[in-house]
């Protein structure tokens, strides 16, 4: 029955959707300038880890978090600089690089760290689990999310 | 039981700091409320941490518990050791314990929960379990403890 319903209400719905100017907003979509943790994961990574491929996807909307956060993220940094290192030290230095933004508002961060020989061989992004709704009423996540909207 | 054997005695020392109680993943659960904490000074914690992940083979620092995670990624964790057939661990909820919580991260020198060890040893998040468990590194540190992998008798079935 809702179907039918929806059915007959479409061309209204269309045209409530043409004029409702945040129809289409998608927070992850803004221009570079809203973006400013994102753009700073982004430039430490390079600098510190000089990768031959990079990926940082902010996936605060997956979370229990207000839309346009940056609390969430997943990267991907394939570098040569982790020729030789075990999985633990290859995160390190990511933490590293990203000390500030973890310590800030950065509430969690997902590693892929591969060599350029294993994203070769394997070039595929890893899928996060899905949330289960820790960061609702979590007061040091309210905390993050302040800190970087100051 | 050696849980509240272990956490009584430590009352009973002097200078006793905090009292944690881990919920034994697998078991009953007695700690229903939260641990309380005496007098704690940071440091006390991270002596207190020391021991904690001593303790147990296998100890993940989490948000929620086994039976309820609170986070998508410490539940990865815990249905990643449970296809392993690991359900006898220490788990520490976090969300308990704002000390904790950032106490641990100190400790590890790791920004984030869930926080997995080994024999004491420091193995890493989510991320670092869910490619051991995916490369059959997995089975191969949990052979190291003497913990035989379920999976391993999962694959010896399908022969």
């Amino acid at each position: 029955m809702l179907p039918g319903v929806l059915r007959c209400a479409r061309p209204a719905f269309t045209s409530l959707a043409l004029n409702r100017p945040l129809a289409h907003f998608r927070p992850h979509m803004d221009p570079d300038s809203s973006r400013p943790v994102e753009r700073a994961i982004t430039t430490k990574l390079t600098a510190a880890l000089k990768p031959d491929h990079l990926e940082v996807h902010n996936e605060s909307h997956m979370h229990a978090v207000p839309p346009g956060s940056e609390s969430h993220f997943r990267v991907l940094v394939v570098s040569s600089q982790f020729d030789g290192l075990p999985l633990i030290k290859r995160h390190r230095l990511v933490n590293e690089a990203l000390k500030e933004e973890l310590s800030g508002c950065v509430h969690a961060l997902s590693i892929q760290a591969k060599t350029p020989e294993q994203w070769g061989s394997n070039p595929t992004l890893a899928k996060s689990p899905p949330c289960m709704g820790g960061s609702r009423g979590d007061h040091t996540v309210q905390e993050k999310l302040k800190a970087g909207r100051e | 039981m050696n849980a509240i054997i272990r956490s009584t005695a430590r009352c009973l020392r002097a200078g006793a700091a905090a009292v944690y109680l881990p919920v034994r993943a697998g078991a009953r659960v007695w700690s229903a409320s939260p641990p309380r904490r005496l007098l704690c000074a940071a440091a006390d914690l991270q002596k207190d941490l020391g021991a904690m992940v001593k303790k147990d083979k296998v100890v993940v620092f989490m948000k929620g518990t086994p039976a309820q995670p609170m986070c998508g990624f410490s539940n990865a964790v815990v249905q990643i050791l449970r296809m392993h057939g690991v359900d006898q661990y220490a788990a520490y909820n976090v969300l308990d314990d704002g000390e904790l919580r950032e106490g641990v991260k100190v400790f590890s020198n790791w920004p984030t929960i869930p926080q997995v060890y080994f024999s004491g040893e420091f193995v890493g998040g989510c991320d670092i379990l869910l490619q051991m468990h995916q490369n059959g590194d997995l089975v191969e540190e949990l052979k190291k403890l003497g913990i035989h992998s379920a999976l391993l008798n999962a694959e010896k079935e399908s022969k």
